[in-house]
């Protein structure tokens, strides 16, 4: 989990075979992100609404006597909601934003496990015949039949926050 | 980060000697015979050459060397500091600190014209010892015959490790005459406890000498401070006797002999240390400090903050408990806890004293500059103030002290005919009322002219020609971005930026400014300033289920709203408050509350300067210490919220900018004009 794991990025044999992810669940879909950017799993917390924020970043809540943002990939890619259940967790990742590092945390309805994913077989997200909009994923990665979804949460921070998807 | 350059520790230690040399600098232009501010301008400069040098800057140690020479010639009383000399050493301080920043870059016109003016200022004392006796008590203390002088000496223990040879002393002694050296090694340990990079050994020198005490003191001029010395005249030089190799030394442990005091000179360390009450107070507060980067404070801060929290979660359990042991830990946690809060605060604060120190100099600059002769005076040096605050105040009011130097002080002639010194008078004074600290900059000048303004203004389109308006509000004009009542530019001020990027830097500090001026008899900005960026007082109330803060210097007043005047008050967006009215914002409808209501609605009226807006709430719950946390960059387009805080159960809440609120206070009274 130490391992910074896109680190291969830098040797001289480009193409990235193995990235350690994170995989959880939102709507019944599998998603990953770079275990590396992770600071840790949270139970639900207490959240406060900040009104007039928008939608896919309308709380706040308490991480350890920082107040840090907290964002629902859900919302943003158009996804019904669900209630929370006893598996709902808070994954806290650290991005950069204009250079200042920043916490997130990021709503999940389940965390699964930390493992290797080969990048061999990701590909980008096809422009038609998704349910979700194209420009905040990443790359899909194929594995055991199903696919795991690689969001591009730079992207979606970056976005006024209005669903692109009619539904 | 555990090593760092040693080359960055020199810049840093050249820092605060360059600052000691200017403010050492600034004393002596109005003291100018003062020997302690030569001495201590003298010792910046040797230091600064020397650890220059040992650090390769080798520039930097030559032409401090021509420094340092000036001053030397000025210490022994060979030329008399002049106001040119300080003047000329001012300038070359200034070169020395560029050489510090960029040892590199190309100097050399620079340098040649510095070293002309000093020369100049140097030669033009005149270099005459003898016509001024009195004046040069080291040259006059002179003995003619030689005297045998008994002079004992000890280093402190670290003496070795700070790179002091305590043997250049031993020879410096022995070339100003016949001298004989014991050691006294009573205090060295047995070999198992021996320490080889200290120093045990103290001395006792016998010295046949035509020259002065004052020059045996020079030797020892550099470590004065942390050394004891005694340096007594033989009454018979020829009958001395000899103390025995250590005997009678060890016997008595001379190591703590007290300077015995001549009567007529002062004992060698007062003359080392500034004597308490005349001299400057800023040499004499030299207390230990360590240097912190600012984020380790804000961790702390966090760590604090959160064991806050985990303590009032131990008190709601105990408050539930019967368990009398746990309560009493309870409590005593909770007063730990509130004393470790207050102390973080204190570790950020500083005393403005290291905000006015800077504008002695940019005065000394300003009256070369405008030629009028300035006075500046500074008042509640030791307020204290979030260091951060000081370091944001720093540079609104350079354009305050510039603009009453350039537009409020008048020229001398001026002064004269209005009956007032020649020389104009800036004052800068802090003092602390409650949780805000007021800084204010007065001037005695022509005060602020009414008529320029209103014409300025009425030019510049800010107000219709004409018009009737408070002098307040006609003041307060001079704030808006594009307003200058300089007749001519100068290169001072009277650009017309100025004024608004201080109204700005300051309302960004959430704080005020107020202005007063009577003319011919000068103007007072004042400067109102919360304590610090990290704490404010503060209202928390309730909408919905959401807890808010109201910054409580923003609040004027609360009001409970009666049923009747809540269902008449319904479409419309202001409320009558004693026959003015005030437009209000329903948080409920903005923040699109799902609850329902309480039955007795509150306002907080809130307000910046005039203008006023009432925030409606379901619950005023009361007073709460807030320690502010910014928000992430991913809520910066939510404008209704200036930060956030965390309450006593862990939860958050967010704090309202009232000034956000207030503008979109006045739009909706706006519409509502414009419709009605």
């Amino acid at each position: 989990m130490n391992k910074p794991a896109l680190k291969t990025k830098d040797v001289q044999d480009a193409p990235i075979e193995e990235i350690e992810a994170l995989t959880f669940e939102i709507g019944g879909e599998t998603f990953a992100l770079e275990a590396a950017i992770v600071r840790e799993i949270l139970d639900l917390l207490p959240e406060t609404i900040v009104p007039g924020s928008r939608p896919f970043v309308n709380a706040v809540i308490n991480f350890r006597g920082k107040v840090i943002p907290l964002a629902d990939i859900r919302v943003a890619m158009g996804m019904p909601t669900v209630a929370t259940t006893i598996d709902s967790r808070i994954v806290v990742v650290e991005m950069d934003f204009d250079g200042m590092p920043t916490l997130v945390g990021l709503r999940t309805d389940k965390v699964n496990e930390v493992t290797a994913l080969s990048m061999v077989g990701s590909e980008p997200p096809p422009r038609v015949g998704l349910r979700w909009p194209p420009q905040f994923i990443e790359c899909l990665i194929h594995r055991g039949g199903t696919f795991i979804i690689f969001p591009d949460l730079k992207a979606i921070f970056a976005s006024t926050g209005r669903s692109s998807q009619p539904d | 980060m555990s090593n760092p350059d040693p080359v960055d520790i020199f810049r840093i230690e050249a820092a605060e000697l360059l600052e000691q040399m200017e403010q050492g600098l600034l004393d002596l232009e109005h003291r100018l015979d003062d020997r302690t501010l030569v001495d201590a301008v003298f010792r910046a400069l040797h230091t600064l050459k020397g650890s220059g040098a040992m650090f390769g800057f080798d520039r930097l140690a030559a032409f401090t060397h021509h420094c340092e020479t000036a001053f030397d010639r000025v210490r022994k009383g060979l030329a008399e500091a002049t106001p040119e000399l300080v003047s000329a050493v001012l300038d070359a301080r200034d070169h020395m600190r560029a050489l510090v920043e960029d040892p590199s870059g190309d100097h050399a016109d620079e340098e040649r014209y510095l070293l002309e003016r000093l020369q100049a200022a140097v030669s033009g004392a005149a270099p005459l010892p003898v016509a001024s006796p009195a004046d040069g008590p080291v040259a006059a203390a002179v003995p003619a015959s030689p005297t045998t002088w008994c002079i004992r000496f000890s280093l402190p223990e670290n003496t070795l490790v700070n790179g002091t040879n305590p043997l250049s002393f031993l020879d410096e002694l022995r070339a100003m005459g016949e001298c004989r050296v014991v050691a006294d090694r009573s205090a060295l340990p047995p070999l198992e406890k021996l320490d080889p990079t200290a120093l045990y050994l103290a001395w006792e020198v016998t010295l046949t000498t035509d020259r002065s005490r004052a020059d045996i003191e020079d030797v020892f001029l550099f470590v004065m401070d942390d050394m004891t010395l005694t340096i007594e005249a033989q009454a018979d030089s020829a009958s001395t006797p000899e103390p025995g190799p250590s005997a009678t030394i060890s016997a008595d442990g001379p190591l703590a002999i007290a300077t015995e005091p001549s009567p007529d000179r002062p004992a060698p360390e007062a003359t080392a240390r500034p004597a308490n009450d005349t001299a400057d107070p800023r040499l004499r507060r030299k207390v230990e400090s360590v240097r912190v980067p600012a984020e380790r404070l804000d961790e702390l801060m966090d760590r604090v903050g959160e064991l806050v929290i985990v303590q009032s979660r131990l008190q709601q359990i105990a408050a539930t408990s019967s368990d009398m042991g746990l309560r009493t830990v309870s409590e005593e946690m909770e007063r730990l806890c509130s004393e470790l809060r207050v102390t973080m605060m204190v570790l950020r604060m500083v005393p403005v004293a290291t905000l006015f120190d800077r504008y002695r100099r940019l005065v000394h600059d300003l009256q070369r500059d405008t030629g009028k002769k300035i006075e500046l005076s500074t008042d509640g040096e030791s307020t204290e103030m979030d260091k951060t605050v000081i370091e944001r105040l720093a540079d609104p009011l350079v354009h305050l002290v510039r603009n009453a130097a350039d537009h409020g002080l008048e020229p001398a002639e001026a002064r004269a005919a209005a009956g007032k010194p020649e020389a104009g008078s800036i004052r800068l004074s802090a003092r602390q009322t409650g949780g805000e600290v007021i800084i204010s900059v007065t001037d005695d000048g022509r005060g602020i002219d009414r008529a320029r303004v209103r014409t300025k203004a009425e030019a510049a389109g800010l107000i219709q020609p004409g018009t009737t308006i408070a002098d307040q509000d006609l003041l307060q004009l001079i704030f808006q971005p594009g307003f200058s009542t300089a007749s001519s530019v100068t290169n001072l001020s009277g650009r017309g930026v100025g004024m608004d990027v201080v109204k700005k830097a300051i309302e960004s500090l959430h704080g005020s400014i107020d202005l007063t001026s009577r003319p011919g008899e000068g103007s007072t900005v004042s400067l109102r300033i919360p304590l610090t960026l990290a704490i404010i007082d503060g209202l928390l109330v309730r909408v919905g289920e959401g807890h808010y803060v109201i910054p409580l210097p923003a609040v004027e007043e609360c009001i409970e709203i009666s049923q009747e005047e809540d269902l008449r008050s319904r479409g419309r967006a202001f409320l009558s408050l004693r026959d003015t009215l005030v437009p209000f914002i329903r948080l409920r409808e903005l923040f699109a509350t799902s609850t329902k209501p309480d039955p007795y609605q509150k306002m907080v009226v809130v307000s910046t300067g005039d203008e006023h807006v009432g925030l409606i709430v379901d619950q005023i719950i009361g007073h709460h210490q807030t320690v502010i946390k910014s928000m992430s960059k991913l809520h910066e387009d939510v404008t209704a919220f200036s930060g956030a805080t965390i309450l006593g159960d862990g939860s958050v809440a967010l704090i309202l900018d009232v000034a956000n609120l207030i503008s979109l206070g006045q739009e909706q009274e706006a519409q509502l004009r414009a419709i009605a």
